[in-house]
């Protein structure tokens, strides 16, 4: 059985679509991330799953209970959702310990003290049981609130950005953590973000969100490798755009020469765009007696410690390109461009 | 003109001016610690545990119709939707505007024996005289509590919906989805982390309870301040007076305390940036109609029947209303508020400066002292301003006797103690302002006019005091306000035969016969309208 089913959910808010014609699923134990540009809709997404928001158009069901529709809508405290902020949301007045115990006001007081320190031993924080939320660090904020949100078991857990007011030093170990700890209560959740690294990072698999919409779910390598449309793709990394024609479907002519694909993608004679990541592009000098066959200008180049970063301009698009330390080209330098064979992303005009 | 003063000139224009402003309260304070005075042992053996227990139940009665009132109201327009929540989010303030001497009077009117709704029960029930019903009577404590908590609930209201706003909506949120209903959410979540702010509120609250002299005095009920008054206008005795002050001041101490201590509570709890404006129920059918109900009903009997009582005076009476008098004591009334707006905004801007320039330590307490008498009350203010001006008084006269001349009560018999009353009194504000809008322009401006060979003073006269100059403003019309509303520190201080509006209302009220004053007393209202517009739009600014 899923742990959550969104289908058909739409959502208004004064008059302009945020959500429209929704579907989602997420499996037990699975988690999703909603990933989208700010204003795509994964909050409100989240608020309508927790029922913080009334969409009155298509359903909700959490482990397969039905608890938003056109005529029904249960109220937040009755849908056992765990939910973790994005500024956590921690009650200020509560010490770490009662804030774990806030959810478990019907259980017994003995057993709600056990769980109240399993849940501080899962989150590493056995002696700050006692403590204010303002007497601890932004991680140790960020453990409690897990753990709250953990500590009444609920069917689904969901998180609101939670990672962004965390230093870029130590989000990824946090994340790793957090992800340990999600894992080790075996709980479904729903993770929203606009950084594909964080979601990269976090989840099992990905749902990009555009305008309202979910445009393609999946893992993240099928996403990356074979992404449904050119928001998709471009959402997942940088890149640039080359017209191509292919010959077969696994060889592609461009204006800089041919591309061999992995895997097969247009058919015969198809015009479309490819779409070209840094990583496929090789920046080589340019050897006697090719000068002038695909060769670009550097616009300018930085250093940063492991390689150079090049600017360039590909058919009127700017991009950044990667290289070895011992490729050392200067600003106006030609250089020679080469698309190096890889699994191409081939969209068909 | 041209200003050339070192720093240590500023800082003996601040320090004298912190000095002398503060000098009435230190007169107060050594009075009331004073031996004995005949009449204060009388009133400790007689009556005075019987006005102190008055006053204290005064208090706590306000404090709990106050709540009673305001944390729904605050509650209901800081979280929910209903029709008309925008337009009573302000409305609802204005009770502020309404002294509680006209609110009382109307309500007693109303509710009299020979008043409207008695005279309707009994052709209604047929009854023939007062013993065949009871009916309650509003000139009682209970009367007095419920006349100045309607006038008084803004305070809590305000800044009990403000600290609502300010908690994230979060938490409440996050208190739902682990399972509690909105009601349990409020008790459990919402009022805790705004305890601190309705503690600040009840201290506010009870301090101008205490310092209410109009509707005690009119109701007949006594308390502390009645005391004050009577002890000097009747006994002259200002060393009685200023004991009964002194416990009115340890009363006061005790709910600034009381402000401070909750302060430090709310520090903590206030993490949370920016402010909610949308609303988080929205309520529907018969709990919408619920709480548009209750607001009604509140701004009804707190603002608009008062108002409209007061408009039907003024109407019917208007030939009578609408005297020369009117004109002469809005003149007068004016008149004060205006120099003391001016003298007050003088000598805070001295003191403000001194402050933004002071390279001494404790730049601060200059300002501190000055402020000090803001707190006290109208009652408290008058006698603690006549104790040092009739000894000078005294003194001059002494001096100038021999050379044949005998000024009289050159101080304290003339306007000259009023202003000096207001001043104290309302220095705090215009200070205050003035030093928030000073905090505002950045310190590089000043180093740049210096850099360019400005003096201080002419770093003031250039570059501040343009920059200031709304700040400036709305200092000088909030005391201004403040002046024309005065009105215990008026009766006590002002020269014979010398009337402002308020007193002038007053003593229409004391002599049961309001409909003559009532344009004066709508003009005070009008007046008492004009900060609220302040307090209204800086909300918005900030949502």
């Amino acid at each position: 059985m899923s742990s959550l089913v969104l289908d058909n959910l739409s959502y208004q808010y004064n008059g302009t679509a945020v959500i429209e014609n929704l579907d989602l699923t997420v499996a037990k134990d699975e988690i999703v991330c909603l990933l989208g540009a700010s204003g795509c809709g994964k909050t409100t997404t989240l608020k309508a799953i927790a029922g913080l928001i009334e969409a009155k158009q298509g359903k909700v069901f959490i482990d397969g209970k039905l608890v938003s529709d056109e005529q029904l809508f249960l109220a937040p405290e009755y849908r056992n959702i765990g939910m973790m902020f994005q500024d956590y949301a921690l009650f200020p007045h509560l010490t770490v310990a009662d804030n774990i115990a806030f959810g478990l006001a019907k259980m017994p007081k003995a057993q709600k003290q056990q769980r109240v320190d399993e849940m501080l031993e899962l989150v590493h924080l056995i002696g700050c049981a006692k403590r204010f939320p303002h007497q601890l660090s932004g991680g140790q904020q960020q453990r409690v609130a897990i753990a709250r949100a953990l500590a009444y078991k609920p069917s689904l857990l969901l998180l609101d950005e939670p990672f962004s007011n965390i230093d870029t030093q130590v989000r990824f170990e946090l994340i790793a953590d957090i992800r340990r700890i999600i894992k080790a209560q075996r709980v479904s959740a729903v993770f929203v973000t606009h950084s594909k690294e964080e979601a990269f990072a976090f989840s099992d698999t990905l749902a990009v969100m555009h305008r309202g919409k979910i445009a393609q779910q999946g893992t993240a390598e099928q996403l990356f490798s074979s992404p449904s449309s050119k928001v998709v793709a471009e959402f997942l990394g940088q890149g640039i755009y080359l017209d191509a024609e292919a010959l077969t479907a696994t060889e592609y002519n461009t204006a800089y020469g041919r591309v061999e694909s992995f895997a097969a993608r247009g058919s015969q004679a198809q015009l479309g765009q490819l779409y070209i990541r840094p990583h496929h592009l090789l920046l080589t000098a340019v050897s006697i007696g090719e000068e002038g066959i695909n060769t670009v200008t550097i616009i300018n180049s930085r250093f940063i410690g492991s390689h150079y970063v090049y600017k360039v301009m590909i058919a009127q698009q700017e991009i950044e390109v990667a290289a070895q330390l011992d490729q050392s080209f200067k600003e106006n330098d030609q250089v020679t461009i080469k698309i190096k064979p890889h699994t191409v992303n081939f969209f068909a005009s | 003109m041209s200003f050339k003063f070192s720093l240590s000139r500023w800082q003996s224009f601040a320090w004298v001016i912190g000095t002398v402003l503060v000098t009435p309260l230190c007169f107060l304070l050594f009075e009331s610690l004073q031996g004995d005075s005949e009449v204060f042992s009388h009133l400790w053996e007689t009556v005075l545990w019987d006005y102190i227990r008055n006053t204290l139940v005064l208090i706590f009665g306000v404090a709990v119709v106050s709540c009673a009132i305001a944390l729904p109201l605050g509650w209901l327009t800081a979280y929910c939707d209903f029709p008309g929540r925008k337009q009573f989010e302000w409305a609802l303030m204005l009770p502020l505007a309404m002294p509680t001497y006209i609110i009382a009077y109307v309500y007693t009117d109303l509710f009299d024996y020979a008043g409207p709704v008695q005279i309707a029960l009994r052709d209604w029930f047929n009854w023939q005289s007062p013993d065949d019903y009871w009916f309650f009577d509003i000139r009682t404590l209970p009367g007095a509590i419920m006349m100045i908590a309607l006038v008084l609930y803004p305070y809590l209201y305000l800044i009990f919906k403000t600290a609502l706003r300010e908690q994230s909506f979060k938490l409440v949120q996050a208190s739902q989805l682990m399972g509690l209903s909105p009601r349990q959410s409020f008790f459990k979540v919402s009022l805790p982390l705004a305890r601190g702010a309705i503690v600040a509120a009840l201290a506010l609250i009870s301090m101008e309870t205490m310092a209410d002299f109009a509707t005690v005095n009119y109701f007949a009920v006594s308390t502390l301040t009645t005391a004050v008054y009577d002890t000097w206008l009747g006994y002259y005795s200002l060393t009685a007076a200023a004991k009964i002050s002194g416990i009115m001041l340890l009363i006061l101490f005790i709910a600034l305390m009381m402000e401070r201590f909750s302060r430090r509570d709310q520090a903590v709890f206030e993490r949370q940036s920016g402010v909610n404006s949308d609303a988080l129920y929205s309520l529907k059918g018969k709990h919408a109609w619920c709480a548009t109900t209750f607001c009604c009903v509140v701004l009804f009997f707190a603002f608009l029947l008062p108002v409209a009582v007061l408009v039907g005076y003024a109407i019917s009476y208007a030939e009578q209303a609408w005297s020369d008098q009117f004109f002469l004591y809005a003149w007068q009334s004016f008149k004060v508020a205006a120099i003391v707006s001016i003298i007050t905004i003088g000598l805070s801007l001295l003191v403000v400066f001194y402050q933004r320039i002071a390279k001494q330590q404790y730049p601060l307490i200059p300002g501190r002292l000055a402020s000090t008498g803001y707190a006290l009350p109208g009652t408290v203010l008058a006698i603690a301003v006549l104790l040092p001006l009739t000894l000078l008084d005294d003194k001059l006269n002494a001096w100038l006797e021999p050379l044949g001349f005998v000024p009289g009560l050159l101080l304290s018999g003339t306007l000259f103690a009023i202003i000096f009353a207001y001043v104290v009194r309302f220095y705090a504000i215009a200070h205050g302002a003035i030093e928030s809008s000073f905090m505002r322009i950045s310190p590089s401006l000043d180093m740049a006019s210096q850099s360019m060979g400005q003096s201080q003073g002419k770093t003031l006269r250039k570059v501040h005091i343009p920059l200031l100059r709304r700040g400036i403003l709305t200092a000088g019309l909030l005391v201004f306000i403040e002046c024309m509303k005065e009105l215990p520190a008026a009766l006590l201080l002002r020269p014979f035969n010398f009337e402002t509006l308020a007193t002038h209302v007053f003593q229409y009220v004391s002599d049961e016969q309001l409909e003559l004053a009532s344009i004066s007393a709508l003009s005070i209202v009008v007046v008492g309208l004009i900060p609220l517009y302040f307090v209204n739009r800086s909300m918005e600014q900030r949502s």
